[in-house]
């Protein structure tokens, strides 16, 4: 297994190269560049615009450029923020930890969710609960997150006063105090369940279908055959059965965990990468940009990665060596 | 084997009488077992013979109480088990049974063990089921199965998994795992279908052994009747959901009555003969929904068919030797009614 770890992460680095430089042509193509809208053209000096750009490097071939880009990134100089005028790395190093704690916390809505819904419904197939179960999910599927979100604030923030609109933690308690960390989690909270009830459907009703195809098979047969008690059956016999499909899924969200939620973090005002993702379009920030899309095709794969080897490890069938 | 003599003050180990089971078919009930009555004594092998489709394997289940739950069910008729009938009983009651006192094991050995589970933690599931054991006792007690059903290196197949086991060795698995509690009755259902001709004989072999070691009696369904032959104390031909002829194996090899029964054994390939095609019967057994409603059900098949077998329903009746046939070409066969007139 570690070998094909190996191997794996060592096939990644063309894949990479090629992504960051896809990623640098496209950025570069986009209309604008970091001083349109950061420099008030009317106020400054045209000539001095002109004598930054060739300072910093705008005027140089493109090859050039991403050359000089490349060489930094890989040494670990990721580019110092255009908008924020820190290291890039340092901006990731504030902004990562927030959107981990939205995703885990999302993921774990969703998972709680998915797997009681998803183990009613398939242990009672065609019955009104599965139905309603079933609508329920598809009409989550349905609504947006910005939907949901703009609702979500409405309701439990503007009407009823519950949760709090924006912000990941009350500034005025002291980092790593226990009532830091509740208070992490009161403004969490909304955006993790809007976050969470968007992928619940998908999960729900895989495993519904799941337990439902399982529950026909013959292990199944010879599991009643033996005298085993029908809940030990479906929530041991079948449903460890039928957590195979749903590696698929967790791989994805292993990737979700750490891209941030960009419409969610941006209706929430959460500071997370979601937001720091959007905000770098906008102002055409290279270094942060480049950074980000990097980072995220990186751990895609990663996630890619992680599902395949949990696959072995789950179903014995599939052997990774 | 003199297996008829069971005398009146003994009871049988499993009685099924008049036995309907239905499965619903949009919204109607269909019959796939008809009616069906037979004891089976300790310690004998009942083989249960017909084509594909006659309801062997649905009355399997039904004794078992195992019908897919909302489709199939029994409509009728008792089942008895030691003078129980577990007929009513519920999931938790049967259970109690399922695995212990009557145990099964099925046509296909690829999938019938879960894929996701080792060998060991499977056959100790049945045993925790039952009884109250330690880890280390069951652990000890699943290598003796093993090795009793004739895995030789039982300690290291404990920790595989079922793809990793060739076909006979799953069933070996699945019969290690039916007899763990040394039930006093298994039904196999077509056991050896899915097998290696080797293989099948090996495992026919190892059933024989075994019933003879623990007394145990076999409800033995298959639509080979070679292996019937080679295994079997009883025979109970099944025809679309119902018995058509009922004797001890020897009986029914000297001297079959039912037509059916005489042109499965003209089906039978045989070495010392040389035939360039294999005799077949013409024809499928009809669907459930294409059930003939009066009349001997084989009727449109059957090469000696008259004008009333069509019109009059025969019914399973026992001659002066004690061989049971349903079939208007015998006087005994013929209803009530039909004999006075």
């Amino acid at each position: 297994m570690l070998k094909y770890t190996l191997r794996r992460l060592l096939g990644m680095i063309p894949m990479l190269l090629l992504i960051s430089i896809v990623v640098f042509f496209l950025a570069l193509a986009m209309p604008g560049d970091p001083f349109s809208g950061e420099i008030d053209p009317n106020n400054t000096d045209p000539e001095y615009i002109e004598e930054m750009r060739e300072k910093l490097g705008y005027n140089d071939p493109i090859h050039v450029q991403y050359y000089d880009w490349i060489t930094g990134f890989v040494q670990g100089d990721f580019g110092k923020s255009v908008k924020y005028k820190i290291p890039v790395s340092d901006l990731v190093a504030q902004r990562l930890p927030n959107t981990l704690f939205l995703g885990i916390m999302s993921l774990v809505i969703t998972y709680c969710f998915a797997f009681a819904m998803g183990m009613t419904a398939g242990r009672r197939p065609y019955t009104k609960l599965d139905h309603f179960i079933g609508g329920f999910n598809y009409m989550m599927l349905a609504i947006p997150s910005y939907i949901a979100g703009v609702f979500a604030i409405y309701f439990f923030s503007f009407q009823l006063g519950w949760f709090p609109f924006n912000g990941s933690v009350n500034i005025a308690v002291d980092e790593g105090t226990l009532d830091w960390w509740l208070s992490k989690v009161y403004h969490t909270f909304l955006p993790a369940l809007v976050l969470g009830a968007m992928g619940t459907a998908s999960y729900t009703q895989f495993l519904r279908n799941d337990i439902i195809d399982n529950s026909n098979k013959d292990f199944v047969r010879t599991a009643r055959a033996k005298g085993t008690p029908e809940s030990r059956i479906y929530n041991h016999h079948i449903l460890r059965n039928s957590v195979i499909p749903l590696i698929t899924f967790l791989g994805f969200d292993l990737v979700s965990l750490v891209n941030g939620a960009l419409i969610t973090e941006t209706i929430f005002t959460y500071p997370g990468l979601g937001q720091l993702f959007l905000t770098s379009v906008q102002a055409s920030d290279y270094p942060t940009l480049m950074t980000l899309t990097l980072m995220f095709s990186f751990i895609v794969l990663i996630g890619n990665l992680i599902a395949d080897i949990l696959y072995g490890i789950v179903d014995p069938r599939i052997r990774i060596d | 084997m003199n297996n008829s003599q069971s005398n009146v003050n003994h009871e049988p180990l499993l009685q099924v009488k008049g036995l309907e089971t239905a499965f619903s078919i949009e919204g109607k009930d269909h019959n796939a077992v008809d009616g069906v009555s037979f004891n089976v004594e300790k310690g004998k092998i009942v083989g249960i013979v017909g084509e594909s489709g006659c309801g062997k394997s649905v009355m399997s289940l039904s004794v078992m109480n195992l019908l897919p739950k909302g489709i199939g069910k029994i409509r009728n008729g008792e089942v008895l088990f030691e003078g129980r009938n577990l007929e009513g009983l519920d999931d938790k009651e049967m259970n109690k049974i399922r695995g212990k006192d009557i145990s099964m094991i099925f046509q296909e050995p690829m999938t019938s063990l879960n894929p996701v589970f080792t060998i060991g933690y499977q056959l100790e599931e049945v045993l925790h089921n039952h009884f109250k054991l330690s880890k280390k006792e069951a652990t000890e007690k699943v290598v003796q199965l093993l090795s009793a059903v004739g895995i030789s290196r039982a300690e290291r197949i404990v920790d595989e998994y079922p793809h990793q086991l060739s076909g006979g060795m799953r069933q070996r698995v699945m019969i290690a795992m039916a007899i763990a509690c040394q039930p006093k009755l298994l039904i196999a259902d077509e056991p050896t279908t899915a097998l290696d001709v080797t293989v099948q004989a090996q495992i026919l072999e190892l059933l024989q052994d075994i019933q003879k070691k623990n007394d145990m009696a076999i409800i033995f369904i298959t639509h080979d009747l070679g292996v019937v032959s080679e295994t079997c104390d009883e025979v109970i031909v099944m025809y679309a959901g119902r018995i058509v002829e009922r004797t001890d194996v020897q009986r029914l090899f000297n001297s079959p009555k039912h037509p059916y029964t005489e042109l499965l054994m003209g089906a039978i390939p045989r070495l010392e003969e040389e035939k360039d095609m294999l005799a077949t019967i013409d024809g499928i057994v009809p669907s459930l929904t294409k059930m003939p409603e009066v009349g001997c059900r084989f009727a449109n098949r059957c090469p000696k068919a008259m004008k009333e077998c069509t019109t009059v329903t025969p019914k399973l009746a026992k001659n002066e030797e004690g061989h049971e046939v349903a079939c208007l070409l015998y006087e005994t066969s013929r209803p009530e009614e039909e004999v006075l007139r």
